[in-house]
């Protein structure tokens, strides 16, 4: 919470740099003292996790980006260069490669535990609109570096998704030309693709700012989804969360290392190890895992512009969130009725995920997935639209502790050792 | 998607033998076979021997029709591949004969036009054995034959499928199936047509070390030969992470140990 500074500069040194230039002032009271709810689980590790991610895929990629070629006729072998020829080169790649998917599986983890708490109910509607921006410039840059490498996924991924524009009446098809800088997905394209990728990472940093100092104004929401009260109900940052997110941290690396070093290509497609060939389309095209389900919502409406609205819809739908919850409980610990709904979300997420990974006309069980996908899709607009507005006039919460202390402690033990 | 049904249709027409849809036959590739590799498993590393020997069988057999591009000779002596010394190694390149640069006077031709050739050093890449694409389409009926390089990595099924095609060829193709004019018949390829007759002979290659050369064990060994050419840093990667997961958990054990006593009395 933004109180009044405890920063107490103690040398001369800070005194002169505090009436200057408030850094230090700045970092005690964002990182040190910051007053933080003391009942913080697991599922608030993530913030810390994303932000060890996107430093790991800056510093790699900057790394990258000494030694990649964006030319389509020189990218593949430059990354099989480095692949062999760079010292280290293959766990720079490795690392970058999986940690984009790791990146992916912390924020969509951030994402439902946000939802699932109603992190984004006020006064945290920005918090919320923030990281929507933020994953979205997230997927934007995913896409553009899945091109780099130029393999027949990069090339054929990369044709598909461009295409998407060209469905948008009458000038779509300028749209999609004026992205490739030609007349079809080639040499132009891959240069500036490799262009943004090298941009976005650093807006998507700015933008993380915004979303941490936005953070630091109301302070953390937690799993009770009630205010905090009294100082007994929050821990100073720094010891406190700082030793839990590094713990959680190192698990969450623990995870990647084995991706990175024991199955480095669990995530990748065999195609991609093929370069690129406008000659030959792969028998399936397939996104990269984190883009699937919106994948499978394209795919599963016949007409290509109400596909693509749709997959679109289904983002910007995020943004207005903080106004389709009506109810005055953030937490769904309380709110019997919308945790059913919230879990029967996250299973219709995890459907359309395995759905956009399988052939268009694929069956399970006598059901065509294009309906699967169908009635998943539907389910996840219905969710915020319908389901979201309603279920919170209608739903009788249950009661709310207290505190938070009083929750942690039980009602005898007000006086906590601290 | 419109582009994608058309150009998988484009695919469908130009590429699968329409003979075989045309007997009704399932001709969907089969499950690889289970053969069992020296370099699977957290801890598994080439087998010296095999890669030795398979990549005679590379020279030997495959080099004929397939580019390796990514490998260089001097590949051959690094550690976590087949290890050849670097004089054997300097001994295979110089056997091989790749285009010279300009001479003195610029020519890269002698006087009769035949381009100029040198001996290779270990600097040099593994020459393909056709000068472009088409060149290599003319010689094997129209087919290109993939460069192996990265072959391992590049199909799904790895080190298995490739394996599968290499001994696949003595299956009998079931009644009704028809074989297209110069296709060969192997039920682990994608529509069981394959442009590469059978490559491999028994005995078709003589092994110095007395092993004996029968067509799984060179299948077998020319496939480790192509999963290292594909990942050859596989085995510094599998030593790497054993002391990243180590310095790991030996990490996430005293953090443990710090969160727990300072939360003790928190919650």
């Amino acid at each position: 919470m933004s109180g009044p500074s405890t920063y107490n500069p103690k040398s001369g040194f800070e005194r002169w740099l505090d009436a200057r230039l408030p850094l230090p002032r700045l970092m005690h009271d964002t990182m040190q003292t910051f007053p933080t709810p003391r009942n913080l689980n697991i599922w608030y590790t993530f913030g810390g996790i994303l932000t060890f991610c996107l430093g790991v895929q800056i510093i790699t990629g900057v790394v990258l980006a000494m030694h990649y070629v964006a030319n389509a006729g020189l990218a593949f072998d430059s990354v099989e260069a480095i692949m062999r020829d760079v010292n280290y080169g293959w766990l720079i790649r490795y690392m970058h490669a999986n940690g984009a998917s790791m990146f992916f599986l912390a924020v969509y983890i951030h994402m439902f535990r946000g939802l699932y708490y109603g992190s984004y109910k006020a006064p945290r509607e920005l918090i919320w609109i923030i990281g929507v921006l933020i994953y979205l410039l997230m997927m934007a840059t995913a896409f553009f570096g899945y091109v780099l490498p130029w393999g027949q996924m990069s090339f054929w991924g990369a044709t598909v998704i461009t295409n998407l524009f060209s469905a948008i009446p009458v000038i779509g098809n300028h749209i999609a030309t004026w992205l490739w800088g030609d007349f079809a997905v080639g040499d132009a394209t891959l240069n500036r693709f490799f262009s943004l990728h090298y941009l976005l990472p650093f807006i998507i940093a700015g933008v993380v700012g915004l979303h941490i100092w936005a953070l630091h104004v109301p302070g953390n929401n937690n799993p009770l989804g009630i205010d905090v009260k009294s100082p007994q109900d929050t821990l100073p940052f720094h010891p406190y969360y700082t030793v839990k997110d590094a713990f959680y941290l190192v698990l969450f690396v623990i995870l990647f290392a084995g991706f990175v070093f024991y199955s480095p290509d669990f995530f990748g497609n065999p195609d991609n190890y093929q370069p690129a060939n406008p000659l030959v389309t792969p028998p399936d095209i397939v996104p990269e895992w984190y883009l699937l389900p919106f994948y499978a919502m394209l795919r599963s409406i016949p007409n290509k512009l109400l596909g693509v609205i749709v997959m679109g819809g289904a983002i910007v739908t995020l943004v207005f969130i903080p106004w389709l919850d009506t109810s005055r409980v953030r937490s769904c610990r309380f709110r019997p009725l919308m945790k059913q709904f919230f879990w029967a979300f996250a299973v219709c997420c995890v459907l359309l995920g395995y759905c956009g990974a399988q052939a268009v006309d694929a069956a399970r069980f006598g059901i065509p997935l294009v309906w699967v996908a169908r009635i998943a899709s539907l389910y996840y607009f219905a969710f915020f639209w319908l389901i979201m507005p309603i279920i919170g006039l209608i739903e009788t919460p249950k009661k709310l502790p207290a505190s938070i202390a009083q929750s942690v402690f039980g009602d005898n033990a007000a006086t906590p050792a601290e | 998607m419109h582009l994608k049904t058309l150009s998988l249709g484009l695919v469908a027409g130009l590429l699968v033998s329409s003979a075989a849809f045309a007997e009704g036959i399932d001709t969907k590739r089969l499950h690889p076979k289970d053969e069992k590799f020296s370099f699977e498993g957290p801890f598994g590393t080439y087998d010296r021997g095999a890669l030795q020997r398979g990549f005679q069988v590379y020279k030997e057999v495959c080099a004929a029709c397939h580019a390796a591009n990514h490998l260089s000779f001097h590949n051959l002596d690094e550690k976590g591949g087949p290890e050849f010394t670097e004089a054997q190694a300097k001994a295979l390149a110089a056997a091989v004969k790749v285009p010279a640069e300009p001479n003195d006077k610029g020519e890269t031709t002698d006087e009769k036009g035949v381009p100029l050739m040198r001996s290779a050093t270990l600097a040099d890449h593994f020459p393909p054995p056709y000068p472009n694409e088409n060149a290599a389409r003319a010689n094997n009926g129209g087919a290109l034959p993939p460069d192996l390089s990265m072959i391992v990595k590049a199909r799904e099924g790895g080190a298995q499928y490739v394996y599968s095609i290499l001994t696949g060829f003595h299956e009998k193709a079931p009644a009704g199936f028809k074989v297209t004019a110069n296709k060969y018949f192997n039920p682990y390829f994608e529509g069981w047509n394959i442009s590469m007759p059978s490559p491999l002979a028994a005995n078709g290659v003589t092994y110095s070390d007395g092993t004996k050369a029968t067509i799984e064990q060179q299948a077998h060994d020319v496939v480790t030969f192509l999963a290292w050419a594909s990942e050859p840093k596989m085995e510094e990667r599998k030593r790497f992470g054993f002391g990243t997961m180590a310095f790991l958990i030996v990490l996430a054990g005293l953090l443990f140990a710090a969160y727990r006593k300072l939360w003790k009395d928190q919650h």
